[in-house]
């Protein structure tokens, strides 16, 4: 069972001075918290000439799972790797339009993808533990590029526990920190890179089909822990699995082609679609 | 006997052929490890390994200059071969398909394949020419030359072998592409490519003719870098063709420590690899 | 849920400094191009330097120091064509004796040994490669020669009377272009052996089976299916090995005789090459005794780049066409 996570109050948000123009007024606490984590706005990734998404404009909330589903190939993991500037990382790869997280545009004059990424957790469809290293210092991989300008957090250890009870992996590793990390099962790597990406405190986590290469007791952890993941963090999932989506999430995108066909509840997506072509796949006729 | 079975006893003749080439073909390693044993082993002792080469006649000479001046020329040259094999290595696993990548790699090989004794005579011309005298830093540069093109390539081909998911990871955490490469990339490709550094020490530890004119050999005591030194190689050569019969078998004594150590340092690197499996580093 | 500032981005950056990300990918890009560069420089600079310093001796000498077999050190005369003929003399012999044997042990390793056995003698084979070169040469004086001079050569001379014949002419001393072809094959036979082991197994299975299917038998689907097809390949490690017996200095030094003469007789002495540099080169007299056997060296490092070039060529063509 998870333990509930004491979640450290930070000190109301100085308005920093902006460096950058800001057409929207100063934000207050109250506003931040009801803004949407994620806003993209007709954007468009391509390899090389070829449009893998084309167009999408949503905004996915914050505190809460928002799945992306769609057949194979409809773009949904590059759109999610829009999302943390990781799309670009492919030769000849290229975005158009923009993506604010939390307010601030990532793709601009002068931001750093690598500060982007810091602030943004992701987990991909296999388990990729770094292998030369033990549990605890996967989890704190993350950490150690953080540097000065990390929070001053407390000493690594709390903030390794702190990661594996949020992954649902303490109890099963507690005893073992320093042994390696290729010692855990499948099911316990991915965990064990979700620690890892929650070890940075992320306001965002993407998660792209993570427990598409588990087997169904570990999916079902897996699961779960995202479920309470929402109280912490924003949650975008991408998966194959449409049961998974309407299990976990709270929103949900429809992707065909690279377009966004439709967003909403999960609810009202999967009893009362309102497209079509949204309907065709949740009923399983193509896919 | 009819066509058919006249086809399947020649099938099997030339398989039995195939077995009896598998004998010869080991029958010279057995022999000379054979031969190295029974005649140095002899010529072994305490002595061997603390003594100095006394002149002929006079008895308890050893090797210990050439030893140790072996192990010298081998740090030398692993200093230059090293950070340069891996960063020549780095380049190429990541550069893959540029054209100089592709020149690189040809080139490369051609170092790999030219003879040792034209790297030792470049040497002398860039090294020891200018200078006015032999040199142990000038053998352990040739041998660092030599030592490029092997840890260049395996450790290419070490990295290769590193899965992309694992670089993706880094990335995905924040780490810079320079980052990613050496932290991640690098340390996990890190017991391949120290075999593949043994290998190369070992290769180069039994190299003679390029220290023929740049170490040059020594009969004293010297391990400084800017003179001469002695070496395992060069002593059992100049032993070998000596005339004298208590030189020769201290030859088969110096040829039978070179081989041990070769061998210690291959059997090393294949050790490597398999500790690192399971055991965590830090 | 913690409240984050509306510009974390900018201030993120600002503290994080992230130009030192971009520093950092730029000094690491830098140093490992250098790294990567000083091998082609390595190349350049040996070429040049050495044909630098031979070009006296070819300016002066022109051809007659391959063409000559006049040494003379004293008179001026370098004429290093018996070093030449040694040369690619024992390195033939050394190819005529080792590739069928290395051939057929890829073919036992790859296609008939049991798998126990594969492993052991395969290591075993490879092994030859990492015994350094004075240490064949040091068995070669004491054991090869004496059992040449004693066994093989009166056994091929008498007992088959091949006497008669120039090959095996003249008296049998030991250190000979036999003892130096014999250990050469040595010493090439795992280089061989080893790359026609890749070329055979990289044969696609389907080519062993559609032999079969039609009937052949095991050896003769090997030398209809499988070799011919692996063909280019072998050859490939043929003049790998080939490169290597050209090069070899120190073994070949120990037992050939070091005499520069050209005989037609594998029973006579001979020089190489390497041998006539490792044995000159520290008491070079003058300037152009030094030219001359730096000239003989640029000869063997033109020598041996065309070798290794063609195998390299054969033995990449093999796998490139296998990709498509």
């Amino acid at each position: 069972m998870l333990q509930s996570t004491e979640v450290v109050r930070e000190k109301p948000a100085r308005l920093a001075t902006p460096t950058v123009q800001v057409r929207s007024p100063e934000p207050t606490a109250a506003s931040l918290a009801a803004a949407p984590c994620i806003v993209s706005r007709k954007l468009s990734a391509f390899f090389g000439d070829v449009a893998a998404v084309r167009n999408v404009s949503l905004e996915i909330p914050q505190q809460a799972v928002t799945a992306i589903i769609g057949p194979s190939g409809c773009g949904k993991s590059t759109l999610l790797r829009c999302f943390n500037r990781m799309h670009e990382t492919v030769p000849r790869a290229r975005v158009e339009g923009s993506v604010e997280i939390l307010g601030s545009a990532i793709y601009g004059e002068g931001t750093s993808p690598i500060a982007v990424r810091r602030h943004v957790g992701m987990v991909f469809q296999r388990p990729t533990p770094f292998p030369t290293m033990s549990i605890r210092n996967n989890v704190a991989a993350g950490l150690r590029v953080l540097g000065k300008s990390g929070e001053k957090r407390g000493p690594t250890d709390e903030i390794v526990e702190e990661a594996l009870h949020r992954a649902a992996l303490w109890d099963e590793v507690k005893d073992r920190l320093n042994e390696s990390a290729m010692a855990l099962s499948g099911g316990q790597q991915q965990r064990l890179c979700i620690a890892r990406a929650l070890a940075t405190r992320p306001r965002v986590i993407l998660l792209d089909e993570p427990t598409a290469s588990l087997d169904p007791l570990s999916t079902q952890k897996v699961e779960e822990l995202v479920y309470h993941l929402r109280e912490t963090v924003s949650v975008v999932i991408v998966t194959h699995n449409m049961q998974q989506a309407a299990r976990i999430s709270d929103r949900t995108a429809f992707l065909l082609a690279g377009e966004l066909i439709e967003f909403a509840s999960t609810t009202d997506l999967f009893t009362a679609p309102r497209d079509p072509r949204t309907e065709s796949y949740i009923t399983g006729r193509f896919g | 006997m009819s066509t058919a079975r006249s086809r399947h006893v020649i099938s099997g003749a030339m398989i039995g052929l195939t077995y009896l080439a598998a004998i010869l073909a080991t029958l010279p390693l057995i022999l000379i490890l054979a031969h190295l044993v029974q005649k140095g082993a002899s010529s072994l002792s305490l002595a061997f390994f603390t003594h100095m080469p006394q002149p002929v006649g006079e008895a308890g000479g050893g090797m210990a200059n050439a030893i140790v001046g072996t192990l010298v020329l081998i740090g030398i040259a692993s200093l230059m071969g090293l950070p340069i094999g891996i960063g020549a290595g780095l380049y190429l696993a990541e550069k893959r398909t540029t054209p100089l990548a592709y020149t690189v790699r040809f080139l490369s090989d051609v170092l790999n394949g030219l003879p040792s004794i034209v790297i030792g005579i470049f040497a002398w011309e860039f090294l020891v020419r200018p200078i006015g005298h032999f040199s142990a830093l000038a053998g352990g540069l040739a041998l660092g030359a030599m030592m490029i093109p092997l840890v260049t390539r395996t450790t290419e081909e070490m990295l290769l072998v590193v899965p992309t998911s694992l670089r993706e990871a880094a990335l995905a955490l924040g780490y810079p592409r320079w980052r990613t490469s050496i932290s991640v990339v690098l340390r996990t490709a890190l017991a391949g490519i120290a075999t593949g550094a043994l290998v190369a020490v070992a290769r180069i530890a039994g190299e003679t003719a390029p220290l023929l004119f740049t170490a040059f050999g020594n009969q004293f005591w010297s391990t400084s870098v800017r003179e001469p030194i002695a070496a395992l190689p060069l002593q059992i050569f100049t032993y070998a063709i000596s005339a004298y019969d208590e030189w020769h078998r201290q030859a088969w004594a110096g040829a039978l420590v070179l081989i041990a150590m070769v061998l210690i340092i291959s059997i090393a690197a294949r050790f490597v690899t398999r500790s690192r499996f399971g055991a965590p580093v830090d | 849920m913690t409240a984050l500032p509306a510009q974390w981005l900018e201030k993120d950056r600002r503290k994080l400094r992230v130009e030192e990300a971009a520093i950092g990918d730029r000094v690491y890009e830098i140093i490992t191009a250098v790294c990567a560069l000083i091998i082609p420089a390595l190349v350049v600079a040996i070429a040049v330097a050495i044909f630098a310093a031979a070009w006296p001796a070819f300016a002066k000498l022109g051809l007659s120091i391959v063409t000559s077999s006049n040494w003379d050190v004293a008179g001026g005369h370098f004429g290093a064509a018996p070093a030449l003929f040694g040369t690619l003399v024992s390195s033939a012999v050394a190819l005529i004796i080792a590739t069928p044997l290395a051939i057929v042990v890829a073919i036992f390793l790859s296609e008939f040994s049991p798998s126990w056995l594969r492993q052991p003698v395969g290591f075993l084979v490879d092994l030859l490669a990492a015994i350094p070169s004075v240490v064949y040469g040091l068995w070669g004086i004491f054991v090869l020669i004496p059992l040449l001079r004693e066994q093989v050569m009166p056994f091929l001379r008498d007992t088959l009377h091949l006497g008669a014949t120039p090959l095996f002419s003249g008296p049998a001393y030991g250190p000979s272009m036999l003892a130096a072809g014999l250990i050469l094959a040595i010493m090439a036979l795992p280089y061989i052996s080893a790359v026609a082991r890749e070329v055979l197994l990289a044969v696609p299975r389907s080519q062993r089976e559609a032999a079969l299917a039609l009937g052949a038998t095991r050896w003769e689907m090997i030398r209809d299916a499988v070799i011919p097809y692996a063909r280019s390949g072998i050859i490939g490690g043929i003049m790998l090995g080939l490169g290597r017996a050209l090069g070899e200095t120190m073994a070949v030094t120990m037992v050939i005789g070091n005499r520069p003469e050209i005989s037609a007789s594998l029973f006579a002495p001979g020089y190489t090459m390497a041998s006539l540099i490792a044995n000159e080169f520290s008491e070079a007299t003058n300037d152009l005794h030094l030219s001359a056997l730096m000239a003989v060296g640029a000869s063997l490092f033109v020598i041996t780049l065309l070798v290794n070039a063609v195998a390299r060529w054969l033995v990449w063509s093999v796998s490139r066409g296998r990709a498509k």
